[in-house]
Formats: C-alpha cells, structure tokens, sequence
C-alpha cells in the first residue's frame, strides 16, 4: 500500500507515493537520492538524519515521509547551495571541524539552527547544543570552535 | 628536484573535506546500483546454540524476495577460514563459514540471509523464517572458562584457551626479592566497540560476461579485501575490484572480515545482480568487532628510591568464540603485554598473556591496539608507588623515564627504540599545564570541599609497522605501499597511492609531500586513493602508517617524477639536469633561480611533441614507487598526557575539566590534521575510561547494544585539548615521519583514571576498573555501603 505524497523539498515542490511506514530520512535518501541526509542510529538518538521540518530541526528517522506532507523540508543539500550555512561552511573548513564527514550535516544543521535562535552561544552553551549529535572522529574541540567564531565573525558583521 | 620544502609542516586545509560540508559525500551506503537488491540477516538469539530446524520456505515466498540463502548455498561458495599468525605459536581457532551450519557462537550469529527488492522487504521476510535452537551453555566468565569441565565456546575445542604466551627476563625474580617496595592491582577493562557512525555498509556487484566482481565496500583496507575475496571465492584477483569511497569512520573496525560482508559477495556470484548490505545500528553491536576487554594482575617492584626496578603482569583477555581473520584477536593482547613498562627504564618483566574464547561478539583490533590497557595498568601502578613513597606524580615518572640521550635501547619486552623523548616531553607538560600551579589550586579547592584530581600518563606508541606485525607471520597483509605520480600534458599533477582516506586527511598530507618534490602548490596535486583497480596495491590504513610508509612512498614517487622531469627539460634545454630544480611551477636554473620551462611546457611537449625530444630521451610522465619500511621493525613514537577532572563524591559524576597532551610524532606534515588526530583519538580514550561498555548477562546476551543504551562521549562531557609537540624525525626515512593516530586514544584513559583517584586519594578510594561509573566511583568511596 502506498499514499500520495505532496511537500516541498529544498524549495521544490515533490509529488510521490511512498508506504506509510517509510520513513522521511529514507525518503529523502533513497526516492530523492539527497544523501547529504546520513543515518547513524535511527532511533533519534545520533544527529546524522537531521533535517529542517519548517524551518524546525528534526530527526529524520523518526518521522514518517507522511508526515511531513504539506510541510517545507529542507536538507543539508539546499541549505548548502542557498548560501544560509556559507560561514559556518567556512569555518568548518578553516578549523578542520570534521574528519569522516559522516555527522557533519547533522552538526552543521543544529550550529544553524542554535545561531538562529540564540544570539550569542558561549562554549558551554555550544556543546550543550551539540548534545545531540554523535561525532567519533574529532573529538568535537574543533567544531565547537568553528560555531564559536562564526558567531564571533557575524557579530563583527552586524557591527560594522 | 625542488630543493626548497615548502608546505611540509604547514597546516593545508583538506581539499576533500569541502564536498563534506555541503552534503555531497559519497559513503558506500548512499551508493544504488541498477538492478540492486538488499539484504537482511536473521540471527541467532541465542549466545550458543545448535539449530535443530531452519525453515525458510515461507520466507521464499514474501513479497519482494529475490532468494533466501542458508548456509548449504552460500558457504559452499566460499572458502572456510581460519585465523591465526605463524608467530604466535601454539595459537587456535575453529574455522569459520559464511553462516552458521549446526552451531550458532554469538548472539547475533548470521543463520540466513534475505535478498529482496528493498531492505524493508527482506527484513519483513526473516520474520517468516522458523529458526529452532537447542541452548548450549554459553561461556561467558573469565578464569572461570579455563577450569577443568568448563563448557567449551565452540565445537571441536580442546579449551577456551586461544593462546598463551610468556615473555621473561632472567632477573625478574630476584628484582621482586631484593625489592624495597611492590605495589599492585587488579585492573579490569570493560569490553567497547568503535562505533563508527557510518555503519559497516558494501554493495557487491558480478558481471558474469566479464568475470568481474566489484565490491564497493567501507573498509580501510581495500587491497586486503581484494585478495581475501579473490583467494575466498576462487577468482583470480585482477578480476576483484574493491573501492572504498568516502568511509564514515573506521577505526581499525573495518579492516576485519565479517560474516555479512562475505554473504553479499556469495550472494552477487550466485544472483548476478548487485546486493547491497548496510548494517543498522542494533546489526552493528551484535556483529562489529568489539574489543579491549582485559583482566589484568599487575605488580610493580621498586628499589627504596623509587626506582622501577620490574612488573610482573598476567593479562586475560576474553575475543568471543573464535578469533578475528585475517588479522588474530591475539594482536590486541600481544602489544598490551609488551607495552607494558614501555617508557620506563625498567631493566627486568614478567609478562604472561591468555587469550580466552567466549560467546560473544568477536573482539580484535581497535584503534590504539593493546596500548590503552599497558599505559592505563602501568601508570597507575607509577602513581601507587609515587603514593606509598610520598614521591610527586611527575617526578616519579621523571626519575625513571629512559632518557633522551639513552637511545637507540630495547625494552625489557624486545622492543627496539631508535630515539624517543620521555625527559624533553614531561618537562613541556610541566611547563604547559603550570602543574605547580594546579597542585595549589587543587590543595585550596579540597579545602572548600572540591575534588580536584590531576592524573599524568607517559606511553609509548607503535607506528609505521614493517612486515614484522603480520607479513612473518603468513598473513596476506601488506607493509609497503605504492605511488604512481605523473605530470599531466597540462602540467598539473596526479598522485595515485596505496595508502587510504577516513577523514585523517591522508590525501591532503600526499598532496603536500608530492608538492614539495615537484615544486608545485598542494592545490595542484590530485590525490587518488581507496580503489584497488587505480592504485597500486599497498597495505592502506592500519596501525599509524600512513604518514611514515605511505608520506615516504609519496615522497619517493615525487623525487622519482623530479628527476625525469629535470631529465626531459635537460634534453629540450640542452642543460644538465642536475643544474635544474623545479620552483613555483617550472624547471629553474637551481643557482639562479631563473625560469627555463613551465611544468606545462614539459608536459605539453612530452605529451604532444615527443617527436622533438633527442633520441633516447624517456618521456614517460608517470612514475611508479613503492616503499617497504626498512631499518627498526616499528617506529616508536611517545609523549605524556595530564588530566584535570573534578569528583562529585556524593553523585559519582566526574566532570572532566582540561586535558592536555604533549606527542612526539617525529616530522610533522601536517600540524592542523596531527592535532585534530591526537584531539579526536583522546576522546576515544575518554569513551571507555567513563562511559563505554558492552554490558552482558550470564546468558551472554548484550544488554544495551543500541545507541540509546551505550554511552559514547558526547560534545557536553569533553573537555577542551591542549596539545604541545616535540619533534624527533626518524632516520629510517627520509620524510622522517612517524605515526600519530593512536597517540591520543593510548593514554587518554590512564590520564583521567590517575586523576579520578588523585581526586579520592582523600578518602582512601581507588578505582581499578573501567568505565569509572559514578555508581563504581560510590562503590569505591563506600557511600553504597553507607
């Protein structure tokens, strides 16, 4: 059994059928091939599936394709190409924030989301943020920073 | 040649690492071949067990099922194998087969395989299956396992002993006699697992018409697997193709043979359709090498000066039902047994190491093989000598740490040091983490009711292994590695080498390294890696080699692809070649510094206009190197690591509050990618030190094997890393590079452990097992007691 599906991905407009129980992660993955969107645990429990669920970051193993129907979902794919992640892209880079690349989505969507909806983080903060997403390989110091200084350039932007 | 190292030593910022960041990685599981099926595996439930009925009939017929295999179809494609290594004398291990065929040996054991349309699919078809079992007793203890009429792990047994092995000097006895101290301990360590985020994932693909089998396959290690598949399943291996794209973590895991692995290979022989498998997380616990599970008794002897004078250790270590292929489960053992008392000027030891069968996950090498378990046992016994004596922590270590002028020495336990730097790297810790500063504030905070601790750790690292590790022992794993490095007709330049990419940033290091031969920015120097059927074949990534092996490979192609460049340009130039270097993209008169061709020139010419070349003149633009290690059997690297936490003793919780780390990894090509290798290593000692464990009951069924349930360190519970660098090149090179990605993982628990107890050390509590839980750091201060 399959039911019709109608969202908008990464600001496109998506029509499919899909089962009830698939679910939005390996829709994601595997009908839309936008495999930016990892899976670590599919329990909720390791960050790497992390999506934007109207513009609220959710794991994608936990909600059924159908659930996100009429909602806008956007990946680590179109935040990537819109620009809105190019600082934090930066300092990842800069910093070597990442080695395996695995959970770097999902570390890049949570550092959006928190810069979104804190003003200004302080390392304490930041990790506790990060407290949802597994990284194995760096042992997280590095990207801490680089969240640390995207905040410390964007508020040297709005300043000048 | 460029005879100016340019960007060797500088932090160059990894290329491949951008396509990371914007979601285009390109992982084994997101890969979807034409025609693709997807396998699942119905498992034992049972530790041990004999199948007395398998029914998969029904199963057959679900919806969406291609085949259902059990082990009389898919075992008879496949050789048995059987692990073990010529230089472990007297060591055994059952064969083992693709999927269990009488015995089950492990919770989690493969009985059949699914294969269908989707995963989802094939998933819902092993629930139709009819698996009877008869229970065996599992074995599950220690000591215990070894006693006469013991239940034996597996089938055709004589006792669960895998291997035993002694190492003994003449004087240890009379050292223990004439000692004027000997503190000792039973230390436990709890068995862990990697868990790499991408789980283990491949997708095996046979064209028939061709002969050709390619297996996509997340592994460090694809030459390896190339030859076990083509050895395994009767192909001749130029027919075997194994690419390892982007892997999401490694660590030693993926380099071990796995029943799953195996079965999707079978599977495409027989289907002549691709057929992917990828673990999921609760697969992983139950079928991933776990590891490090040691019961170790230890004894330290000193003189009344608190000189180390011996150790006398006995290791247990329980690996499952059998041991791991291609590599032994006893490797793990073997290094903690010789590294013990590694850095120290410790003239006599007594090493005794048992290998224990049980039924459970298999258990083998795991980044930081063996060390963790040495440095951990030998430096908390440093810290109960340096209590019983009233001997500072730091300057026990600094009395009886083996000089840096004493090289080139051997330890008591045969390992060969050609040069380390114990003194210099413990006077910089001093000096980094102001430790007479921490003691004071320590001394203050105890009086507010603040448990401060703060733990040292010196250790020893083995690195840049020769074919002494595995090669002598008959496995068919490889010490060298190989380059080919070619100037394209447009100048720019390709590198295709051996050695493997998890994200350590192997490409980029090669990049700098070539560069600087050919005198080019790293930017122009493509690096190729991780396809057996573009690159030479070489040993990849296991124990810290691709910096020393694989940087010296690099660095040889490079000086080979100089060489004929200054060669061809010599002939176009009329010049002596040895009157040319290469600089900033060109042949240069190397007195002047004056351009005389662009790389593009040569290139050009030596591609499109051979025919203007003098006769004889070699206009071959692709060179290829390898390199076997030669000289020290290992390349010993060392430093000390210092820990700062703070004890809740009402609540048990440890917080950690700084770490530092001081590593002398020889030449460093890199200083960004060493540190965030030393950072991400010490987290993965942190782990176990805390919080990592694979907990099992007496039926031998792990009880918290989903990540929910396991705890691995999480950004809220790390401490910032400090680290600080010593710099002691090997001769044995000419980089002179040594390894550095177990330098972190090593010690880091030893560090924290040392500090957990100096922060007790008030209350007369000591912790000898890991994870140091807080309800065993209550246990230990007696408050569950009341």
């Amino acid at each position: 059994m399959t039911l019709p599906l109608h969202l908008t991905v990464n600001g496109q407009s998506v029509a499919e059928h899909v089962e009830p129980r698939t679910s939005l992660a390996d829709f994601l993955r595997d009908r839309l091939r936008l495999t930016g969107t990892h899976l670590g645990c599919e329990m909720g429990v390791c960050g790497a599936c992390l999506v934007l669920l109207d513009g609220k970051p959710v794991h994608g193993c936990l909600v059924l394709a159908v659930q996100a129907a009429g909602s806008e979902v956007q990946t680590i794919e179109g935040l990537a190409e819109s620009g809105a992640l190019a600082d934090l892209q930066r300092a990842f880079h800069e910093r070597n924030a990442l080695q395996c690349g695995y959970c770097t989505p999902g570390m890049l969507i949570t550092a959006h989301s928190l810069l979104e909806t804190t003003p200004a983080p302080d390392r304490g903060e930041i990790r506790t943020a990060l407290s949802g997403n597994f990284c194995r390989c760096t042992g997280y110091e590095s990207i801490v920073d680089a969240i640390a200084v995207t905040i410390e350039r964007r508020a040297e932007g709005a300043g000048a | 040649m460029s005879d100016r190292p340019a960007h060797i030593g500088q932090p160059h910022l990894r290329h491949n690492a951008l396509r990371h960041l914007a979601g285009r990685g390109a992982y084994v599981s997101d890969l979807q071949l034409p025609r693709m099926l997807h396998a699942a595996f119905l498992r034992s439930p049972m530790a041990h067990g004999l199948i007395t009925a398998l029914d998969v009939e029904e199963a057959r017929t679900a919806p969406g099922v291609v085949a259902v295999f059990t082990a009389a179809e898919l075992n008879a494609r496949c050789k048995s194998w059987t692990s073990g290594l010529g230089h472990f004398a007297g060591m055994v291990s059952v064969p083992q087969n693709i999927l269990a065929e009488r015995e089950v040996l492990w919770a989690g054991h493969p009985v059949a395989m699914v294969v269908a349309r989707s995963r989802a699919e094939a998933e819902d078809a092993c629930e139709r299956i009819l698996l009877d079992l008869d229970e065996l007793e599992p074995v599950s203890g220690v000591d215990e396992v070894l006693l006469p009429g013991a239940p034996l792990a597996a089938d055709g047994l004589e006792s669960n002993l895998c291997f035993r092995t002694e190492l003994k000097t003449e004087g240890v006895a009379q050292a223990f006699a004439r000692a004027a101290h000997v503190v000792e301990g039973d230390y436990a360590f709890g068995r862990h697992t990697p868990v790499t985020l991408e789980p283990r994932a491949v997708v095996a693909d046979y064209t028939p018409s061709s002969g050709q089998l390619t297996v996509h396959h997340g592994t460090q290690t694809p030459y390896q697997f190339q030859d076990i598949y083509a050895r395994q399943f009767g192909l001749p291996d130029h027919k075997v193709r194994v690419i390892a794209p982007d892997v999401g973590g490694s660590f030693g895991m993926k380099l071990h043979l796995y029943n799953e692995e195996m079965a999707a290979v079978a599977a495409t022989l027989i289907l002549h359709r691709p057929v992917r498998f990828v673990a999921d997380r609760l697969e992983s616990f139950v079928s991933d090498i776990h590891a490090r599970e040691h019961h170790v008794r230890a004894r330290m002897a000193l003189d009344a000066d608190g000189t180390i004078l011996a150790m006398d250790v006995e290791d247990r270590t329980p690996i499952g039902a059998f041991s791991a292929y291609p590599r032994t489960s006893v490797v793990e053992g073997n290094q903690s047994i010789r590294l013990m008392g590694a850095p120290y000027r410790m003239p006599d030891y007594r090493g005794e190491l048992k290998v224990l069968f049980q039924n459970k996950v298999q258990a083998s090498q795991y980044r930081a093989v063996g060390h963790p378990i040495a440095c951990q046992v030998t430096e908390a016994l440093v810290d109960q000598a340096a209590a019983l004596l009233n001997i500072d922590p730091w300057e026990i270590r600094a009395r009886n740490v083996v000089p840096d002028d004493a090289y080139p020495c051997t330890s008591p336990t045969g390992y060969q040091f050609e040069k380390l730097s114990h003194e210099k790297s413990l006077r910089l810790l001093r000096e980094m983490i102001d430790y007479d500063g921490l003691r004071r504030d320590q001394a203050e905070l105890r009086n507010a009711g603040i448990h401060r601790g703060i733990g040292l750790a010196t250790f020893v690292e083995i690195t840049n292994p020769g074919a002494a590790f595995y090669g002598v022992g008959g496995a068919r794993i490889s010490a060298q590695d190989g380059a080919v490095v070619r100037l394209t007709p447009g100048g720019e330049v390709h590198c295709a080498i051996s050695v493997t990419e998890q994200g350590q940033g192997t490409e980029t290091i090669m990049a700098q390294i070539v560069a600087d031969q050919l005198g080019v920015n790293p930017d122009q120097v493509k690096v190729t890696t991780g396809d057996t059927d573009t690159t030479p074949s070489g040993g990849a990534a296991w124990a810290c080699r691709g910096a020393g092996i694989g940087g010296e490979t690099a660095l040889r192609a490079g000086r080979k692809l100089a060489r004929r460049i200054a060669e061809i340009a010599g002939a176009v130039l009329q010049a002596d070649p040895d009157t040319l270097a290469l600089r900033d993209g060109a042949v240069v008169d190397a007195a002047t510094g004056v351009e005389r061709l662009t790389l593009a020139e040569v290139g050009r010419i030596a591609t499109y206009r051979p025919e203007t070349l003098p006769a004889g003149t070699d206009n071959s633009l692709s060179v290829a190197q390898h390199f076997a290690p030669t000289g020290y059997p290992f390349g010993f690297t060392n430093g000390v690591q210092a820990a700062l936490v703070e004890v809740d003793v009402e609540t048990g919780m440890v917080r950690l509050l700084k770490h530092w780390v001081v590593e002398d990894c020889g030449r460093i090509i890199n200083p960004l990618l060493v540190d965030e290798q030393i950072r991400g290593g010490v987290v993965q000692g942190l782990g176990p030190a805390l919080f990592e464990e694979c907990l099992y009951d007496e039926n031998g069924q792990l009880q918290n094997g989903s990540l929910a349930d396991y705890l691995v360190p999480m950004a809220c519970e790390m401490p910032d890393i400090i680290i600080g660098h010593v710099e002691t090149p090997t001769e044995d090179t000419i980089l002179g590079a040594k390894g550095v990605g177990e330098a972190g993982t090593a010690a880091a628990g030893a560090a924290v452990m040392n500090a957990v107890n100096d922060a007790l050390s008030p209350f007369g509590a000591r912790l000898m097992q890991t994870p140091m839980t807080p309800a065993r750091i209550l246990a230990a201060l007696c408050v569950g007691q009341g």
